[in-house]
């Protein structure tokens, strides 16, 4: 046991009132980084408990969309004839970041609703809970990436210094995934039927991004697509994994980059007005 | 704030808006709503009541104060101890809090079934509030006070509730914080760990000057362990006074109600209904009962069982409801029906509260007080008055005897 804590009289005093605003909030996420850190853990966890299966799970969605969209794209669109690199392969660059966006909206956009039970017993900054949902998404990510890099080495492209940008741009797609993120799982809270939206959203992204064509290849459309936050997402990783397929293009990055940041700011505004009532109403 | 005041609650009210036609649980009823409204046919226009579940409370506790909160399922106990908890906001009012809050008002909360004890003990540390060393820096010890050293690394889906309870527990009486609230969950677990458990808050208050705020059906574990009580009546402080003082006054003013149970146990399960038949009983004589459960979402229920408490609340009996494998599963909208007999009600004379504690793969629910049996004297033996219900001891023996002078 500790030894005995003296009383302090000079302990701050914690108010709590109505419509207050919590001034020491984000004092107080980080001061709940440790239960950030032990939930992430938890899911993935239950989610590798058996390993193998785990990883199984982890690739048979990315392979299958590769598969089925290097035969759409590249046979049936005859795609592959304007790509350089292996067709298969360019999928899996773009499958790659879309999988670790889709995974982590979809994860954190039902977070509150599945994590109600700690809402309603404990208080934490509940900020906390879609934030952790982040791990598993990217613990898939590497586990796919793994896959990448093998498929890679073997089709003769070596990774160069493109790839320390790579960080960079899971960040991104993070930053998009966890403000759309966080709209929907605040407002799933209030309105339990935006949890079948999610999907929906997500089946209509996959085809809007450019995972099976480039951008370029639809030039009437290029714009339109633009305004989409994956397409920068997606050129940005496409440039760190096949730099010579690919150049930069620094508008549709700045793009994702405004998009997501207002994303998340629009997101994180609307979580914090609503996180006070999530116990009365989950 | 006083230089020795940890809480202070001021006017603080809760309300609750139990809304007929006004909240909408999806966005379609919502757009139909206002849709409606646009058309001109909003019927059900301002059908919503509001529930006052505190109403304007006003108290103090001083450190060290062990102070006990009584009243029925309603009184506004649980929402107290959630706007305490920071869990909800007060909808008007002022609280002050002094140092460090933990609360715990769930057995295991936060447990994951597939995770083993040694992860759950973490996992479950974390989320009542320890950090990381804390909780290695303890971990023997709560190893050692949960006696489960040799399930350390089963999954506790495996467990029986009883090593689920004291693990649970043993994460929680280690909680070191200057505050600890703490709800119903003394009603579950065996007597001698309860006592194991008050024994060791008991030592905390004692050495560290802990404040224990405490809720709970158990009138003993209260008169015992609390030094101040609270009594809450709809909502309403009604009473402020010595625990035991407070307790006395509850017995006398709470009768025991009877009838059918219907409630919501949780965001999995509604209980649709619950009767013991008759509600006054006869001693020895056969009592049925019916239980029916409807699972909101899909349930996998490990542990079932009635409790039953005397007047006390001390524990007289249970009926236990496992079946088979010692799980259920239940799909959505399913119900559960059970029905049952007790051929001989062997309990002494008096009123008794009937609880259910539930635990599936994601609750761990205890809940008391859901509904009563009255048991009645059977005849004296000819000529005879009837021992009194007090001198009767605590269990009903079936016995036969002859006699004979010689």
């Amino acid at each position: 046991m500790s030894a005995p804590a003296e009383f302090n009289a000079d302990l701050p005093t914690l108010v709590i009132e109505s419509g207050r605003s919590e001034a020491h909030y984000w004092r107080d996420v980080w001061r709940y980084r440790e239960l950030l850190g032990f939930l992430a853990w938890r899911d993935v966890k239950v989610r590798y408990k058996q390993t193998v299966l785990g990883v199984i799970w982890a690739l048979v969605q990315p392979i299958v969309t590769t598969g089925i969209f290097t035969l759409i794209f590249g046979k049936v669109a005859r795609m592959e004839e304007q790509v350089a690199v292996p067709f298969s392969l360019f999928v899996l660059s773009g499958v790659l970041p879309w999988q670790l966006f889709s995974a982590a909206l979809s994860n954190s956009s039902a977070s509150l609703v599945g994590n109600a039970h700690l809402i309603s017993k404990i208080y934490f900054p509940r900020l906390v809970i879609p934030l952790s949902t982040l791990a598993v998404a990217l613990v898939d990510f590497a586990v796919v990436l793994v896959l990448y890099l093998i498929l890679s080495v073997w089709f003769g492209i070596y990774p160069n210094w493109h790839w320390l940008l790579l960080p960079a741009m899971m960040l991104l797609a993070l930053l998009v995934a966890l403000g759309a993120g966080l709209w929907l799982t605040a407002l799933t809270v209030k309105f339990r039927d935006f949890r079948y939206i999610v999907p929906f959203l997500l089946q209509v992204g996959l085809f809007l991004s450019p995972i099976g064509f480039r951008p370029e290849f639809a030039p009437n459309r290029a714009a339109l697509l633009a305004l989409n936050p994956m397409t920068g997402v997606i050129d940005g990783f496409r440039w760190c994994l096949l730099p010579a397929e690919v150049p930069l293009d620094a508008t549709r990055l700045l793009i994702s980059l405004v998009m997501g940041l207002g994303l998340l700011l629009g997101g994180l505004w609307y979580f914090r007005r609503t996180e006070r009532g999530f116990a009365d109403v989950i | 704030m006083a230089a020795d005041t940890v809480i202070s609650v001021e006017g603080v009210s809760k309300r609750y808006q139990l809304g007929t036609g006004t909240r909408h649980d999806t966005l379609r009823d919502t757009l139909m709503h206002r849709l409606r409204g646009l058309l001109g046919r909003n019927r059900a226009a301002g059908g919503e009541r509001d529930f006052w579940a505190l109403r304007d409370l006003n108290f103090e506790i001083k450190r060290g104060e062990v102070v006990g909160v009584i009243g029925r399922n309603g009184a506004g106990k649980s929402t107290l101890l959630k706007v305490l908890s920071r869990i909800t906001e007060p909808t008007s009012g002022r609280i002050g809090i002094r140092g460090r809050v933990a609360s715990l008002l769930e057995v295991g909360t936060g447990f994951h079934p597939e995770l083993s004890g040694r992860e759950n003990i973490f996992l479950n540390g974390a989320i009542l509030g320890m950090s990381r060393a804390e909780i290695t820096r303890k971990f023997d010890e709560i190893v050692a006070f949960a006696e489960v050293e040799r399930f350390l690394d089963t999954p506790v889906k495996h467990y029986s509730s009883g090593m689920y309870v004291r693990l649970a527990f043993a994460v929680a009486a280690h909680l070191e914080p200057e505050i600890l609230i703490v709800d119903e969950v003394l009603a579950v677990g065996d007597a001698a760990f309860q006592q194991k458990c008050l024994g060791r808050m008991q030592s905390v208050v004692e050495s560290r000057g802990q404040t224990i705020f405490f809720v709970s059906h158990n009138l003993k574990a209260v008169e015992h362990f609390c030094t101040r009580g609270l009594l809450l009546e709809a909502g309403q402080l009604t009473m402020d006074a010595p625990a035991r003082t407070v307790v006395a006054e509850y017995l006398r003013k709470n009768a025991v109600r009877t009838g059918k149970a219907r409630r919501q146990l949780s965001d999995e399960m509604d209980l649709e209904e619950l009767s013991f038949e008759p509600a006054t009983a006869t001693l020895r004589e056969p009592v049925t009962f019916t239980l029916t459960l409807r699972a909101r979402q899909e349930a996998l229920i490990h542990d079932f069982h009635f409790f039953i408490h005397n007047s006390f609340d001390d524990r007289s009996a249970v009926i236990d409801l496992r079946r088979g494998e010692g799980s259920r599963t239940l799909a959505a909208g399913r119900q559960l029906r059970i029905t049952g007999r007790i051929p001989r009600i062997n309990l002494v004379e008096g009123g008794y509260r009937i609880g259910l504690c539930l635990r599936t793969s994601r609750h761990f629910g205890v809940y008391p007080d859901l509904t009563s049996l009255q048991v009645a004297a059977g005849p004296a033996p000819d000529g005879f008055l009837p021992i009194p219900p007090e001198y009767q001891g605590t269990a009903l023996i079936d016995y036969t005897f002859d006699d004979r002078v010689s």
